[in-house]
């Protein structure tokens, strides 16, 4: 197993840089650049900002830079648009937060919707399996660009209990309705997929063999029919979890927590290339580092799994 | 219970199997599925809103995209829905109808997330299983193809598409398709590293069976429960990202709308007294999902291979 | 000089009774203040910086005025009165600008002097600082400043010098009567030379920040919030009455409404389209509109090689003649804006309207004049790409717009909305038939808008192009009645139909009705948190 994860870590820079290599060429290919505005600049202006930034030299020649600086000096640059920010600043202030809120959402997410999943498939086609389908699909039938609102309609305008927007540094009562808002469609989908699978499991031979032996059904679900039951949970878990922690855009647009989701979309919106590159990066390092994480729980969940 | 209704279940399994071996999987699963009333509920809601997209627009005499001049600038008072000026579903806030501008949302809607669905289910699924039955440095390669193509700004990926081959339906699917099978490779291939240990696929394996036949008869069926599953899943995420879509210039255009664009509308309005235009294509949008789900689920039943 | 007379008046009839601030009774008003000196405000997005000379566009501007206090700073109602300034004389027939600073301090205690003004304008000049306003600089005509930041000459060539600590000496290239007026610009604003060496691009940090303004900011968070609270060493600082003002940053316009309403903040602009009645209706005191300079336009692609339809004057004008701009002003947008005829904005300062036909008729009549047009050119089955970026209310207009064509002349419209870069991108390349536009004010005189036609200009995107129209926009730069030529100008732009003008802005927003002392009749929308006061229930 130790040889396996150091080989998929040797595998993670080449991905990262083919990431970088790729995302370049896609960000410069598209029309638009940083400094486009409504009012056209003058080409000398133009001239100064790009001979600032080193938009002025080859692409070939920026993309070796960029990545001599952030493998030397694990430096991403400034931000072309946040005048007085580093790209660095700029995850150091939004990522934290996303993390917060993401790792809350996931544990919720999680937690109900493990339970509700399970439940369902214990209780098969009874009202209690209706019941949980029916929260998991209700959480998942309202976008979230609905249910902010109405969140904020209701907790803030209604009943006055929370702010409606805001972070204040992850205070509880600004981390609440984020949590609402993002956990509830993955909610769903973890208790869907878990209650699925869970069927499969339990019309599987052994775990027959178990009840017909008249062991208890707790024992049944815990010890034999769950583990198994959790292998697609987690590999959607791996990718879901990633989404979560680096934030949505709608969760920060909505309620102003100033998370990376809303940089993310307003650099790419706004051609930050540094930005965009940032971010990118960040994705691509926690996806492939979640995804072995997937990999590892495999292995575990199945010990017959094979690298 | 389980037991009593599997072993009935086994029951008829083996009757049918016993007249055709071959069919037996796929005829078998068909008579479950019509035996389980969520399923047939769903089938039938989802043929509802199939007929409601397609003939819709012959029960109202207005257009997608006729401004009732009459209406515009009062859309709070006379827009509301009325079966007196013909707006079933009162109008958007620009006067035109929201019934024949949620009939044509339907027909978007209901491509862009069927299509979505179905290019998850097939490449994706072809793909995961691939990677995770040859394994080693082939699923590595495979794997961290799909890791990049997850992080990379997929804006721009849109934005190019839009500016290279113009915008048309076609690409709003080119550019669903490209990213709706991610995901769903990741949880194929989760499966099939598991599935490809067990006794039928090493036998499969040690008779020597090819591999692409092992993994079209052996793996695929039973991936095909999680597979359903997860695909109903992606219906309506697919739904609301044609919205985004749509934001870059790329997918459908101005008059021509979608539910997530109606939705979206409708969600904005929500203060201003006009909670039709949030509520009937909200509507629509759930009861499709909900459609989707039953019978997603009805399907993982029926074609669940252990479950006979 | 008669000006400087005024200036000095203007002055002492700002200075206050400062005892009376105590009782809590507002100064001049003797309205009785509330307790709580505070003003929290919403803005739509982040702003990009607080560094006054990279600052670009409107969004930060208001921030930096705030913080940052220029030679001259308007009043309520958008006259100049002096800030750093006393006074200030013109000579050598207004090329040459003397000022005469007051006795002002840094936020640190450090004097303002007459250099800091030559280092902040020559830094804006530096193509090292890359500032991209520096077209700013050269707007002004200041000697030498195309050339510095063109890079051909050392920025210490610019036109101006300190002549002692407390007088600034400013030489133009041409005559420019309204140069004081662009001093109240951030980008002209003076920065704290040892500080920004010291700092370099972290110097607009809330710890680091040295500023000769009204206020001091103490946080920011991007993309969430920042405040700003009032500063002890500001040379009026005894007249101020807000304490602290915030400024909370939300995307989201319905969000920002319930929050609003929620009473989480005082200020909120701008108003969800076509909401403005209804909120009047429900929050009378608190729902305003006012003029904003800055007119919403459909740009026609002059270009040669573009449609060819579209370059007959007859089509042009059908095509204009058949927007019915009341229906979009009065039942769509809704918000106060006026129908526009012509180009410039009706409240644009000194600027006389032309007399244009068409705006005076009935829609009928326009529309049978429409008609007729489209038949007299012969052209049938036209088919127009309308491009705009995504947004609500573009949208809406292009709707309306494309079904008025429709049905009244039977032109069809293909709408094709991108977002906001790739709409900039296409539109600089002219794929387009017809492109929406809109054009805001950089001061308050109808050149920033005429200016736009000119052959030259960059951000005239549909080209159009017209000798006698340059001609006239070249001499209205030296002459002593440049409004006259304006309303010519105006009047080529209609006779031609070079665009098909939609609408003037208004400002929708609401602000909580025990915020006093808000600039409802500053044109360019510039206001001062020092000016406001809340005053007690």
């Amino acid at each position: 197993m130790l040889s396996f994860i150091i080989r998929r870590l040797a595998v993670a820079i080449p991905t990262l840089l083919i990431l970088v290599v790729f995302s370049y060429v896609i960000m410069y290919a598209a029309p638009g650049g940083p400094f486009d505005m409504e009012r056209a600049l003058p080409p000398e202006v133009m001239d100064n900002l790009n001979a600032k930034y080193g938009l002025d030299k080859p692409l070939v020649v920026q993309m070796f830079n960029y990545v001599y600086n952030v493998v030397v000096h694990f430096d991403f640059g400034p931000s072309y648009m946040y005048k007085n920010q580093t790209v660095n600043d700029i995850i150091a202030q939004g990522f934290p937060v996303t993390l917060t809120y993401g790792f809350w959402s996931f544990v919720v997410a999680v937690v109900v919707g493990m339970s509700l999943g399970v439940m369902a498939a214990i209780y098969h086609n009874s009202w209690l399996d209706y019941l949980a389908v029916g929260i998991s699909i209700g959480a998942q039938v309202l976008p979230n660009f609905v249910m902010a609102p109405i969140l904020v309609l209701f907790f803030t305008l209604w009943l006055g209990w929370l702010p409606g927007g805001g972070w204040q540094g992850g205070q509880w009562q600004y981390v609440i309705m984020p949590v609402i808002a993002l956990s509830t469609s993955f909610m769903a989908s973890i208790a869907r997929l878990t209650r699925s699978s869970m069927l499969e499991v339990l019309n599987a031979n052994y775990i027959r063999t178990a009840r017909a032996k008249g062991l208890p059904m707790r024992r049944v679900i815990f010890r034999h029919a769950l583990k198994p039951a959790l292998l697609p949970v987690v590999s959607y878990l791996g990718p879901a979890f990633v989404a979560m922690i680096t934030g949505s855009v709608v969760v920060d647009m909505y309620f102003s927590t100033g998370g990376i989701g809303v940089f993310f979309v307003n650099s790419a919106l706004n051609r930050d290339y540094s930005v965009i590159m940032g971010i990118t990066i960040l994705t691509g390092a926690l996806t492939i580092l979640f995804n072995l994480v997937v990999d590892i729980l495999y292995a575990w969940i199945d010990p017959k799994i094979r690298y | 219970m389980i037991l009593n209704r599997a072993k009935a279940r086994e029951l008829e399994t083996a009757q049918i199997g016993a007249e055709i071996e071959g069919r037996s999987l796929w005829a078998d699963a068909r008579i479950r599925f019509f035996r389980n009333k969520a399923a047939v509920g769903g089938l039938i809601i989802l043929i509802l809103v199939g007929l409601f997209a397609a003939f819709g627009q012959h029960m109202t005499p207005w257009s997608n995209e006729e401004v009732d001049w009459g209406v515009l600038g009062q859309v709070d008072t006379m827009g509301r829905p009325s079966f007196e000026s013909k707006h079933y579903f009162g109008t958007d806030d620009l006067g035109r109808d929201l019934f024949a501008r949620t009939v044509q949302g339907t027909q978007i809607s209901l491509m862009v997330g069927l299509i979505g669905a179905l290019i998850a289910v097939v490449v994706g699924t072809v793909y995961g299983a691939t990677a995770g039955y040859y394994g080693g440095r082939i699923d590595n390669v495979m794997m961290r193809i799909v890791d990049v193509m997850l992080s990379i700004p997929y804006m721009f990926v849109l934005i190019l598409l839009l500016v290279i081959f113009g915008r048309s339906v076609l690409m709003l699917f080119v550019g669903i398709g490209l990213i709706s099978w991610l995901d769903m490779a990741r949880i194929a291939r989760g499966q099939t590293l598991s599935i490809k240990n067990k006794e039928f696929v090493e036998a499969a394996h040690a008779i020597g069976v090819r591999p692409s036949t092992i993994i079209r008869r052996h793996i695929v069926p039973n991936l095909l429960g999680v597979v359903i599953v997860y695909a109903t899943l992606l219906v309506p995420t697919m739904i609301i990202f044609e919205s985004f879509i749509s934001f870059l210039g790329l997918g459908v255009q101005e008059p021509a709308t979608s539910w997530g664009a109606l939705i979206s509308e409708g969600a904005k309005q929500m203060q201003y007294g006009t909670l039709w235009m949030l509520l009937y294509p909200l509507f629509f949008f759930v009861i499709t999902l909900f459609a989707f789900f039953f019978v997603g689920d009805g399907l993982r039943d029926a074609l669940d291979p252990k479950d006979r | 000089m008669n000006l400087k007379a005024m200036l000095t008046l203007t002055a002492a009839t700002a200075v206050f009774a400062t005892a009376s601030l105590a009782e809590g009774t507002h100064p001049v008003t003797g309205e009785k203040l509330s307790d709580n000196q505070t003003f929290t405000y919403r803005l739509l997005d982040q702003f990009p910086t607080l560094d006054p000379q990279l600052n670009e566009e409107t969004a930060g501007s208001h921030v930096i005025r705030d913080l940052f206090e220029g030679l001259m700073i308007q009043d309520a109602d958008g006259n100049l009165i002096p800030g750093m300034a006393e006074s200030y004389e013109a000579s050598n027939g207004n090329k040459t600008y003397t000022f005469h600073l007051r006795d002002a301090k840094w936020s640190n205690g450090d004097p303002v002097t007459a250099q800091d003004f030559v280092y902040a304008w020559q830094r804006a000049a530096d193509p090292a600082t890359a500032s991209p306003y520096a077209w700013y600089v050269e707007l002004t005509s200041m000697v030498n400043a195309k050339e510095i930041v063109a890079g051909e000459m050392d920025k210490s060539e610019l036109g101006v010098k300190a002549l002692d600590d407390k007088t600034l000496e400013v030489q133009l290239t041409q005559p420019l009567p309204y140069f004081p007026a662009m001093t109240t610009y951030a980008t002209l604003s003076p920065v704290h030379q040892a500080t920004v060496e010291k700092f370099g691009a972290k110097w607009t940090d809330p710890e680091n920040m040295v500023n000769n303004g009204a206020y001091n900011l103490t946080a920011m968070v991007l993309n969430e919030y920042h405040t700003r609270e009032k500063n002890p060493m500001y040379w009026n600082a005894d007249n101020v009455i807000i304490e602290k003002t915030t400024g909370l940053i939300i995307n989201s316009e319905t969000q920002a409404l319930t929050r609003y309403k929620a009473g989480e903040f005082d200020h909120l602009e701008p108003l969800p389209a076509g909401q403005f009645p209804a909120l009047q209706e429900e929050l009378p005191d608190e729902a305003h509109s006012v003029p904003r300079l800055c007119s919403y336009y459909y740009a026609f692609n002059l270009r040669p090689d573009a449609k060819p339809e579209i370059q007959d004057p007859r089509v042009r004008r059908a095509l204009t003649l058949a927007i019915d701009r009341d229906v979009i002003v009065n039942q769509v947008l809704k918000g106060g804006q006026w129908p526009a005829y012509n180009f410039s904005h009706v409240k644009t300062a000194g600027f006389e309207m032309p007399e244009i036909d068409f705006a005076n008729m009935t829609q009928a009549e326009r529309d049978a004049e429409a008609k007729r047009l489209m038949e007299e050119s012969g052209v049938k089955d036209l088919d127009l790409k309308l491009i705009y970026n995504t947004s609500e209310s573009h949208k809406q207009i292009a709707t309306i717009v494309s079904q008025m064509w429709k049905q009244k002349l039977g032109v069809s419209t293909t709408l094709e909305n991108m977002e906001w870069k790739t709409y900039l991108d296409v539109r600089r390349d002219g794929h387009f038939d017809l492109a929406r536009s809109a054009w805001c004010a950089d001061y308050n005189e109808a050149s920033t808008f005429l200016d736009l036609l000119t052959t030259t200009h960059g951000s005239n995107d549909g080209k159009f192009s017209n000798a006698e129209y340059d001609a006239l926009m070249l001499a209205s730069k030296t002459s002593d009645n440049p409004n006259e030529m304006y309303t010519k100008a105006e009047q080529i732009i209609s006779d031609e139909s070079a665009i098909a003008p939609i609408y003037h802005y208004a400002n929708t927003f609401l602000l909580s009705a025990d915020i006093k002392g808000w600039p409802y009749n500053n044109a360019e929308n510039n206001w001062y948190s020092k000016d406001l006061y809340r005053i007690a229930e």
